[in-house]
């Protein structure tokens, strides 16, 4: 009865470790990074992850002719800086944050149509610290039309 | 014995409260470094790093990011399109969709004729279809995306464009996210494909008979299609495993072979920023090469999973 117990209360543990990040990160991308896209709209869509200093992540995405984008890189403020670069499907660097004072933020649009990679890291801190940070990362886009 | 069956008991309840804690996007620290990690991150200089960007094996997160129904709305009108209803799904076909499948494909149908409504000022369309769109919302279990109070917003902001459009924009966010937050990754591609196939059935109608092929802005935001058919197969391939999604690949692989026969050639890309407003345009050219067959073609094709999905 008390092994059947414990394994109970163990297997809530395990399920309850993935979506408290997540449920955080929604209401981080919601309530703190949707607020820096504006004028620009943002298009609904949903891309957060928890990432730990030195993590990266992709994303890959069509940009249209004729739309003004805003890509928006959001991280809790406990993460050190991110690093992020827009790149072709060749992987030649468009656009690389470090040259731009780590911004978070890129305006652009574009002649024609083009698939891109956003590519990111988040920074190891500052420091001879044995403790990695870990934090929300989302990928915001806003849109809006050309004028 | 039964005390230590409590404090065993305590200490997992300790370890229950403590995680999200530990998690928490302000202020999350890991105990331990993690040294596989380190070997793969570490990496500071530039030479290295384009190393570490080429090396896609390593990246910890990949995201395939299709055009949300409400970009997919902005694309159609930016491109010149028109407003018709008749190319929409009816809301009376909400009693039709029973299966988690229909319903995940409809409410993605949905926002994007919701979307679609919203950006042509229809307001009565736009009402509807965020009913419409909440009926499969319910359906799918999602609450609280459309809420009573998401209508009633909606209703008393229905000429304010920008407010309907944050509304819609939050109510894609909130149904993704919690696709995400119950491990329904499956679901989430499938609301995408949905409003992506249905995006892409508008802006076919559109096209009239007489239109010249080779410049017409809609036929052109139609063929970059083919730039996002590869997102659509990567992002359901990630759910390859569930049943609905194998059935859906099925059908995107008949759009996938006309798209075949669409030629798109691109310049390289040269990034000009303006100094003045801090916007950089990706300037290319691109030329495609399209025979009116395979337009006619790929238009069928599309009526054909469209009716699929909505009948």
């Amino acid at each position: 009865m008390k092994k059947i117990y414990q394994a109970i209360i163990i297997l809530t543990v395990l399920a309850l470790i993935p979506l408290s990040g997540i449920s955080q990160c929604k209401s981080f991308a919601k309530k703190v990074c949707k607020l820096e896209l504006a004028p620009y709209t943002h298009d609904g869509n949903y891309n957060a992850a928890i990432l730990t200093e030195g993590e990266d992540a992709e994303l890959y995405k069509t940009f249209y002719a004729g739309q003004d984008y805003r890509i928006y890189i959001c991280g809790s403020e406990s993460l050190p800086d991110i690093e992020f670069q827009v790149l072709d499907v060749n992987r030649n660097v468009l656009y690389d944050n470090r040259k731009n004072n780590f911004s978070r933020l890129w305006d652009f649009n574009l002649e024609s149509s083009q698939q891109l990679i956003i590519s990111l890291r988040v920074k190891h801190s500052e420091g001879e610290s044995d403790e990695l940070i870990s934090g929300c990362v989302a990928i915001m886009f806003g849109i809006k039309e050309s004028d | 014995m039964n005390i230590k069956l409590f404090r065993n008991t305590f200490y997992l309840m300790v370890i229950v409260f403590a995680i999200p804690l530990l998690t928490n996007c302000s202020s999350d620290k890991e105990k331990e470094k993690d040294e596989e990690k380190d070997e793969v991150v570490t990496i500071d200089s530039l030479a290295i790093d384009e190393k570490l960007v080429q090396d896609v094996k390593t990246v910890k997160e990949i995201f395939y990011s299709l055009p949300s129904p409400l970009e997919t709305a902005m694309i159609l009108k930016q491109a010149g399109a028109k407003y018709n209803e008749e190319f929409l799904n009816p809301t009376e076909n909400t009693s039709k969709y029973v299966t988690n499948k229909s319903m995940a494909l409809n409410l993605g149908v949905y926002t994007t004729d919701l979307s679609y409504a919203s950006l042509f000022d229809q307001t009565q369309a736009t009402i509807n279809y965020m009913d419409a769109a909440k009926k499969m919302a319910e359906g799918l279990g999602i609450l609280n995306v459309i809420d009573e109070e998401t209508i009633n917003r909606l209703e008393a902001n229905i000429n304010n464009r920008d407010i309907i459009m944050d509304i819609i924009s939050e109510t894609i966010l909130n149904s993704s996210s919690f696709f995400e937050e119950n491990d329904r990754q499956a679901m989430s591609a499938i609301v995408l494909v949905g409003g992506w196939v249905e995006g892409l059935y508008i802006a076919t109608n559109l096209v009239g008979p007489d239109v010249d092929l080779e410049n017409n802005e809609l036929v052109r935001r139609i063929i970059d299609q083919k730039l996002t058919l590869s997102t659509v197969y990567h992002l359901l391939e990630e759910n390859i495993d569930n049943e609905d999604v194998k059935s859906i690949i099925v059908q995107v692989d008949q759009i996938k072979k006309i798209y075949d026969d669409i030629e798109i050639t691109s310049s390289e890309i040269e990034p000009v920023t303006d100094d003045e407003t801090n916007v950089t345009t990706l300037k290319s050219t691109t030329k495609v090469k399209m025979s009116p067959q395979t337009f006619n073609q790929l238009k069928k094709q599309v009526k054909v999973i469209r009716n699929n999905f909505t009948l």
